[in-house]
């Protein structure tokens, strides 16, 4: 992962490896750059416009990629390429800049953690605003890469709960959200690289999913969640299935890790041992019958099952309430309860006018939710230390 | 929708739905037209039934004992329905937090945010994420004060920030960025130190709330200090890697900040420092203030460099002049003499007094000429590489001698040569410094001193060796710091505030957010605590000063007690009615003249003797903080527990224990490497703020407790204050118990008076 943190605008770069030789000339141009690039190591390499990059050389190839400027679009995929070859050269060492710019954090998990956290990639479906707070903290943590997908266009509660999105009309009209979101979020963090895909998430096929450590879905109805569940289990190479519904001020996560390993700190300073979670599927956990759950399951759990069935039964899309629904939710309650045979009392009806109610999101709770998410996706990156993440 | 109407829906029994009745027939008629009580049972959410809210109707349907009532409030009429309803919800069901009643969501129009007027001090960690979630929740009055600028290393979590704003003030860089997404409200930057006297009490008055993401515990104190006086409420913040807390404090209602006792930064006894380290953290403290200040620092200050051995009282005035480098040496005999001296003959003369070593390892002594050959030291480094000397910071000894990663561990011949490469560049890029410099985590070439000396002392005494990024973290007191749990914390903290703005006291929580999950919660809300009937800063009760009254001088007073341990930045102190110091602006020179005398005369020659039972008055103006000192006086101090050599009695703050809870791991801290938890400065903690919770002390089975347990949340390190008062309010400490549910209730208010009467 290449350190290309520095935003000036530069327009010369010296190209030099240890030997003080030059391999590339000073101000070489950018196709000068490019085929040196591509003599040195046959790579072909591809750009749009103008754009400079600044490359340290060593023997075994390239060091480490110092600078670059021009508009960050055109850049990427240049970048991108020469990602690549570092990673081969070098292998795993953090550069400088890393170092500097998350010193505080890697005092918190460690130098490998940071190096296993920018080599994950990340899927998101669902721009609200819990789901902006979770991008957001990725995105500062360092993560390698955020593909976003949200083809839906702006709205007022979008505007009102998704910090990501400008307020101007006149920037944010013929724009979809996740392209709005997209903008930002390559601000927080260059050495991120942030992009948007355009499709129908339905439609994609199980290898779209290949490319991407975790896959977060938020904003959709639960049978399109299975779906894109039972695609992520099927591939070969374990992908994380997080979802997350926030409304007003209650939140759900949902997290599907597969088989986990993790340590286990042995008792009384014991030696650690190790443990293996298997984790349901998004559908187990949630056509678990009632009755047979713990005690102690928050009643949101059944909450939440109630209003996904009244919007399933009634073809609405997630979170389209308004007040007439009460009855008809609460009738529905009273269905499902009888279904699993359980006392209407399971579900409080006051928490089920909460979520009907306030269905928007509420700020504050976005943020402790979007909080709480990301530090999930940290710490299934961390299985050598002592988290578990039921 | 809702911003015209407000739905405030919960079940009632029939005697509470009598007395809504009772009370609602009080109202003139005019009044219930804005205030009318509805079941639900009869108007089935039916919206037309909203276009009527100006008749009441009371069917009282004895079908079911629970009924859903609703009390429709039109807001477009006047402001008074408002306050009506308000009046009529809590009087009618006291017990029931006002918030509860509204969706959470629909809020951000209400008009006690709206109308806000909020206070944020820290534009850092915890204050971008803040001023972000304000925004959004619907604040549009924000006042912003942080002194700091913005560094690189902010970036991995101050989002608000760009590597092009390094160097620029914080507080007006997030007003510029939350206004491009929020263009239409106020927020106002004041790029000042909270401490000036600018922000005084007045100040302070003119806002519904101050919410604090600070990260020092002075700044605390003086924020605690003027809302108290301004009676502003105050919700507080803290964070460290994956912890994190806030609090509220509300005068008269809950504690204050100062109530209950907070870790003070970490001090060790002087004489593990200068000779029996057991931890690496003691050999960078001995690197960092006795090493590098004898010889980049002020020369004159005093140094207890030299080990105190018995022989060498007599030659102290001989092993001063070792530091000094003769006119004509050169920079490498400087360097392996200094080497030489501080690594092998202390350690011998230490090694010299047998009594010290009989339970210890020896340490063993450490010649320059042992690590490091003479052809080594001549190609010691090709300073051309070694940085510019425009730049003081940039200049590395790394660098030059080709060390480029800062994570790994060096060996003692590397270590040593960072050593001597080090004081190579300070004599030859940055000579004007030296006599002037302190320590400065920034300071790379500093860090790198510091470490390579703190490695060799640690070779010495058999301590394993660290790498450079981790005694950095030890030396600069480095807090961990993480994007996520400032968000949450954040997220609480304007939770805390908006029902800090409704007056809903039953349901203000303190909350602590856990690194594990524990008894099924991340987030734990705790009742606040009730105020310290003893603390000395919220209610006047006057402290006892334990002092020599005739060795003291005032000065000393003023430094470690009036400074140091009552945070008082503007001190007047008095005696009766005469006046002994005061600071401020307005003085003529005869009054400084007199206070300057006063500060070099002992206690008890003062113009009015301070004597035993002299009571003391100390005042802040700028805090409007007034605190009264018993004096008492002792003839002796310990010099190792009691290195002020005064005591102060009654003062709210844990005293540190030397070494022994040093070997405890640090519970709540194991997200950093063992290494480093291992040698991590408590001082971090205090700076953060964070009281730890002892997560241990939580029974991890998961069995539940009957009823309060003072065990619960303990603060850490364990209380072993003598002070009875602060005992009995942590035994007020209630963990919410989650019976019935394990998800982080906030507001819910049925399930929360639920759990009050279980406690109850």
């Amino acid at each position: 992962k290449p350190s290309f943190g520095l935003y000036g605008t530069r327009k010369t770069f010296l190209f030099s490896s240890d030997s003080s030789k030059p391999i590339l000339p000073c101000s070489s141009t950018l196709s000068e750059v490019g085929a040196g690039l591509q003599r040195e190591f046959g790579f072909p390499v591809v750009w749009f416009g103008r754009c400079v990059i600044q490359v340290q050389f060593t023997d075994s190839g390239i060091s480490r990629v110092l600078g670059f400027s021009s508009l960050l679009l055109n850049c990427l995929l240049i970048v991108n390429l020469v990602t690549r070859v570092r990673l081969e050269m070098e292998g795993e060492q953090l550069t400088e800049q890393e170092t500097a710019l998350y010193d505080r954090q890697i005092r918190v998990w460690g130098a490998d953690a940071q190096r296993r956290l920018s080599k994950s990639h990340i899927f998101v479906y669902g721009m609200k605003g819990t789901v902006a707070e979770f991008c957001k903290n990725i995105v500062l943590a360092g993560v390698g890469s955020v593909t976003l997908m949200d083809d839906r266009a702006v709205t007022n509660e979008a505007l009102a709960s998704n910090f990501l999105i400008p307020p101007e009309e006149k920037v944010y009209s013929g724009k979809t959200l996740a392209e709005l979101c997209c903008d930002s979020l390559k601000e927080f963090n260059p050495m991120v690289h942030v992009s948007v895909e355009k499709a129908e998430l339905v439609t994609l096929g199980q290898q779209f999913f290949e490319k991407f450590d975790v896959v977060v879905i938020s904003s959709c109805p639960p049978a399109t969640k299975i779906l894109i569940n039972e695609k992520c289990r099927k591939l070969s190479k374990r992908v994380a299935f997080y979802t997350v519904e926030c409304r007003d001020s209650c939140g759900e996560i949902f997290v599907d890790l597969q088989n986990y390993k993790y340590m286990k700190k042995g008792k009384a300073d014991g030696p650690a041992s190790e443990c293996e979670l298997r984790y349901s599927s998004f559908q187990e956990a949630t056509s678990a019958p009632w009755g047979r759950l713990q005690r102690r399951t928050s009643k949101l759990y059944f909450a939440m099952r109630v209003i996904e069935s009244f919007e399933e039964a009634n073809g609405r899309n997630p979170g389209v309430f308004s007040v007439e629904d009460v009855p008809a939710v609460l009738q529905l309650k009273r269905k499902l309860c009888e279904a699993q045979s359980v006392s209407e009392s399971f579900v409080p009806d006051t928490l089920l006018e909460r979520l009907v109610i306030g269905s928007i999101e509420f700020p504050p709770v976005c943020a402790i939710i979007g909080g709480i998410l990301g530090q999930v996706h940290l710490f299934a990156l961390i299985p050598l230390k002592f988290y578990t993440i039921n | 929708f809702h911003s015209c109407l407000l739905f405030l829906s919960f079940p009632f029994s029939l005697p509470r739905i009598r007395k809504l009745v009772l009370v609602h027939q009080r109202f003139s008629l005019e009044d219930r037209l804005f205030i009318s009580l509805v079941p639900c049972s009869i108007l089935q959410y039916h919206s037309h039934s909203f276009t009527f809210p100006l008749f009441a109707p009371f069917l009282l349907l004895p079908t079911t004992t629970i009924f859903h009532w609703q009390i429709v409030i039109d807001l477009q009429l006047l402001p008074r329905s408002f306050r009506l309803a308000l009046y009529f919800a809590y009087f009618i069901c006291r017990s029931i937090p006002v918030s509860a009643l509204f969706p959470m969501a629909s809020l951000q129009q209400s008009p006690a945010i709206k109308g806000a007027k909020v206070l944020m001090v820290g534009a850092g960690g915890i204050g971008c994420e803040l001023l972000k979630t304000l925004a959004l929740s619907g604040f549009e009055d924000i006042h912003i004060i942080d002194m700091d600028t913005i560094e690189v290393s902010n970036l991995n979590r101050q989002f608000l920030f760009r590597q092009k704003h390094v160097g620029q003030s914080k507080a007006k860089v997030a007003r510029d960025a939350v206004l491009r997404f929020r263009p239409h409200i106020s927020i106002t930057s004041h790029h000042a130190n909270v401490k000036d006297s600018s922000f005084n009490v007045d100040f302070f008055k003119q806002f519904n709330v101050v919410l604090n993401g600070l990260d020092n515990l002075d700044a605390r104190r003086h924020v605690n200090r003027l809302c108290l006086a301004a009676e502003v409420p105050l919700v507080e913040s803290g964070t460290t890697g994956f912890l994190g807390q806030v609090s509220v404090h509300v005068k008269g209602r809950t504690d204050c900040y100062e109530c209950n006792p907070k870790p003070s930064p970490k001090t060790y006894p002087v004489c593990t420092i200068t000779s029996t380290p057991s931890k690496f953290v003691h050999c960078i403290v001995w690197a960092k203030e006795l090493l590098f200040a004898k010889l980049f620092g002020d020369k004159n200050q005093d140094n207890d460099l030299n080990v105190r051995s018995n022989d060498s009282t007599g030659s102290s005035e001989q092993t001063e002049d070792v530091f000094e480098r003769k006119a004509d040496e050169s920079v490498e005999h400087y360097g392996r003499r200094i080497y030489d001296h501080v690594f092998g003959y202390n350690i011998e003369q230490a090694l010299s007094n047998e009594e010290t070593w009989k339970n210890r390892n020896k340490p063993r002594p450490i010649y320059s000429s042992d690590v490091i050959s003479a052809e080594l030291m001549q190609q010691n480094g090709s300073s051309n590489k070694a940085g510019s000397a425009d730049d003081p910071l940039s200049v590395s000894a790394m660098a030059s001698l080709g060390l480029k990663n800062p994570q790994d561990l060096w060996s003692l011949t590397d270590n040593s040569r960072v050593f001597f490469e080090a004081l190579k560049l300070f004599f030859g890029k940055r000579e004007k410094e030296i006599g002037s410099l302190g320590f400065d985590k920034d300071d790379q070439l500093a860090v790198e001193f510091v470490t390579a000396a703190a490695n060799i002392r640690a070779a010495s005494f058999g301590i394993p060796l660290h790498s450079l990024f981790e005694a950095k973290g030890i030396a600069g007191n480095i807090v961990h710091a993480v994007a996520t749990t400032n968000a949450i914390v954040a997220g609480l903290i304007v939770i805390e505030a908006i029902k800090v703005l409704q007056k809903d006291f039953d349901s203000y929580r303190m909350s602590y957010c856990l690194e594990h999950v524990t008894q099924k919660m991340l987030i734990m809300p705790v009742q606040p605590f009730e105020p310290n009937k003893s603390c000395c800063v919220c209610s006047e009760t006057p402290l006892t000063l334990e002092i020599n009254t005739n060795h003291s001088k005032l000065r000393d007073f003023v430094e470690k007690i009036v400074k140091a341990k009552l945070s008082m930045t503007s001190p007047l102190i008095m005696h009766g009615s005469s006046l002994l110091y005061e600071v401020g602006d307005d003085l003529d020179e005869a009054m400084i003249a007199n206070y300057s005398a006063n500060l070099e005369k002992v206690l008890s020659s003062l113009p009015s003797p301070v004597t035993s039972g002299t009571m003391l008055t100390v005042e802040d103006l700028l805090q409007e903080f007034t605190c009264n000192i018993n004096i008492k006086h002792r003839e002796e101090f310990d010099e190792e527990n009691e290195p002020d050599g005064m005591v102060l009695l009654g003062w709210t703050q844990v005293p540190t224990k030397p070494k022994d809870d040093d070997d405890k791991p640090h519970t709540g801290n194991g997200v950093s490497t063992s290494k480093t938890s291992e040698t991590e400065p408590a001082v971090a903690q205090a700076d953060a703020g964070v009281v730890k919770i002892n997560v241990e002390a939580i029974d991890a089975s998961g069995k539940k407790r009957k009823g309060p347990d003072s065990k619960d949340i303990s603060l850490d390190p364990p209380s072993n204050v003598a002070d009875e008062a602060t005992a009995a309010n942590h035994k007020k400490v209630q963990q919410i118990d989650e019976d019935e549910e394990d998800l982080v209730v906030l507001d819910q208010w049925d399930i929360d008076t639920n759990k009050k009467q279980k406690l109850r």
